[in-house]
């Protein structure tokens, strides 16, 4: 069994392409001068149909996060961090939080983005807290 | 706010449990026929002068058209027969269409019948990897969640922002395995205490094993009846008095607030439909998948203030012996959790206890409860206010 892998659809391509060169990138709705996530064909406020993709800070925070010490599957090694992380321009986007101690998080913390692959074709954005990013 | 149209219609006269726990001899299909029968006969009629069948896909054996699939297996022609999943709140939402489909006179008596078998006829690795699939294909699960760690990102910002403590969510399992202690069908019956969950094997920080629901095989069926064919049943009618649902959302990274869930919107509802209130239950039947799923109903249904659940627990009140009874069986965290027929057995355990038929567990006083069964991740709910008498 091997992770799960995202076949992007049309809609979701431009959120991959901008991974694989390092990029976060998310739709953003301009009668409602906000940015929505996960990728959508309308704004999931307006209902508006042209959203346009734009690169943003990849800075946030921890929303919530949990250590997960009993893996979903052979696919995954425990422990890892899954966390909820609130993104700067405001979406939320879950993720893991890695190359850090699970004893040091908490709700509140500053984190950025980073970028790993999870298959030849699939970079995915995981976070690091800021205070570690030298390590 | 508009009422349901579904409170005083219809009664519950029928009910059935199979085995539950460790059921190996009985496939799903099998436990849900078998449910399905005994609810019927329990009812005092025959599968003839039921008409109406309404059933929930099994996890363990995944049947493409399940309802017709139970029907055909017990040579029955139901005039209604449907299959319906909203995850765990499947139940009572099942309940909501046999009434909505009585009121509307495409039935009169209608058996709702589930079972899975989630420990018997899967590994453990199929049945974490089938339910943490409820997680968003591109947006969750490639990074490995489980249904526990979904729980546990509500869990921790509760803590964050009421300063709820993991001894209060370890006071919802030990109320729960004090009640399973005292049923001798419960899945797990020994008594534990607070350090025995606090010292439990870590599933997904706060949440140890014993936070977490058990992993189970079993059925449960009610049959559901016009309000006016009731009074003339074998059992005492137990009658829906107020019905209400509330959905926010399908995946937990999509949530507009972590601790506060629609079993608010759910729980008003059911309320406002029965004309009763919070203080007026007897009886207290909840969603006890994960002890933080718990104390987070019992503040959004309005047995605390919001913030309050840790302390309401912690007062024992929902102990034996306590004012507010809760989870009586035991809950899915003791009685049984098969997946999603796990609110069943709260609906089960409140009949009996309204009809006066519990045995050695019955408990005085028993005329009004609340039963309430949620979906996904915290995400649909829906509720059900329940009496023994019938509605003026």
């Amino acid at each position: 069994m091997s992770r799960p892998i995202p076949r992007p659809s049309p809609t979701e391509q431009p959120f991959y392409d901008a991974c694989a060169r390092g990029e976060l990138a998310l739709q953003y709705c301009k009668p409602c001068n906000r940015f929505l996530f996960y990728p959508r064909t309308h704004c999931d406020h307006c209902h508006n149909p042209t959203l346009e993709w734009r690169q943003v800070s990849g800075e946030g925070t921890i929303a919530s996060y949990t250590v997960v010490r009993r893996s979903v599957s052979e696919a995954f090694t425990a422990p890892y961090v899954i966390a909820l992380i609130d993104l700067a321009e405001g979406p939320r986007i879950m993720s893991q939080i890695v190359d850090t101690e699970p004893e040091v998080l908490a709700v509140g913390q500053s984190v950025l983005v980073a970028f790993e692959e999870w298959s030849d074709d699939i970079k995915l954005p995981v976070f690091k807290l800021r205070g570690v990013l030298g390590k | 706010m508009a009422k349901s149209g579904l409170n005083s219609t219809c009664a519950l006269i029928g009910m059935a449990e199979s085995d539950v726990g460790i059921v190996p001899d009985k496939t799903p299909r099998e436990l849900c026929v078998q449910v399905t029968l005994d609810a019927v006969r329990d009812a005092g009629l025959t599968l003839q002068e039921v008409d109406g069948l309404i059933t929930c896909n099994a996890f363990a054996e995944p049947i493409m058209y399940h309802a017709e699939a139970v029907a055909e297996y017990l040579g029955w022609q139901p005039r209604h027969c449907v299959t319906v999943n909203t995850g765990g709140g499947t139940t009572f939402m099942a309940i909501k269409m046999a009434a909505a489909a009585i009121a509307a006179g495409m039935a009169h008596t209608i058996v709702v019948a589930m079972a899975d078998s989630l420990r018997s006829f899967m590994t453990r690795e199929q049945a974490m990897v089938v339910q943490s699939s409820s997680g968003h294909p591109h947006y969750e699960q490639p990074y490995g969640p489980t249904v526990p760690a979904y729980y546990a990102l509500i869990a921790r910002a509760h803590m964050d922002r009421f300063g709820t403590t993991e001894e209060h969510f370890a006071h919802a399992a030990v109320s729960c395995r004090a009640w399973a202690n005292q049923h001798p069908k419960a899945q797990m019956r020994d008594l534990i205490s607070i350090e025995d969950v606090m010292g439990s094997r870590p599933i997904a920080d706060p949440l140890k094993v014993l936070d977490c629901s058990l992993v189970s095989d079993g059925g449960a069926a009610v049959v559901i009846t016009r309000g006016d064919r009731a009074s003339n049943a074998a059992q005492k009618p137990i009658y829906l008095l107020g019905y209400g649902e509330g959905h926010a959302y399908e995946h937990i990274s999509q949530a507009q607030d972590l601790t506060t869930s629609a079993a608010v919107t759910s729980g008003r509802a059911a309320y406002a439909d029965s004309g009763l209130t919070p203080n007026d239950m007897d009886l207290l039947q909840l969603y006890d998948c994960f002890t933080p799923a718990l104390l987070i109903q019992i503040e959004d249904l309005g047995f605390c203030a919001k913030g309050e659940g840790g302390d309401w627990l912690a007062s024992g009140i929902s102990l034996p012996g306590g004012t507010k009874p809760l989870n009586t069986h035991g809950g899915m965290l003791s009685y049984c959790h098969p997946g999603n027929p796990g609110a069943m057995f709260g609906l089960t355990e409140a009949m009996l206890q309204l009809r006066g038929q519990a045995g050695e567990r019955q408990l005085a006083g028993m005329n009004t409860a609340l039963c309430h069964a949620q979906g996904g991740i915290m995400s649909s709910h829906a509720t059900l206010i329940l009496g023994n008498a019938r509605p003026s």
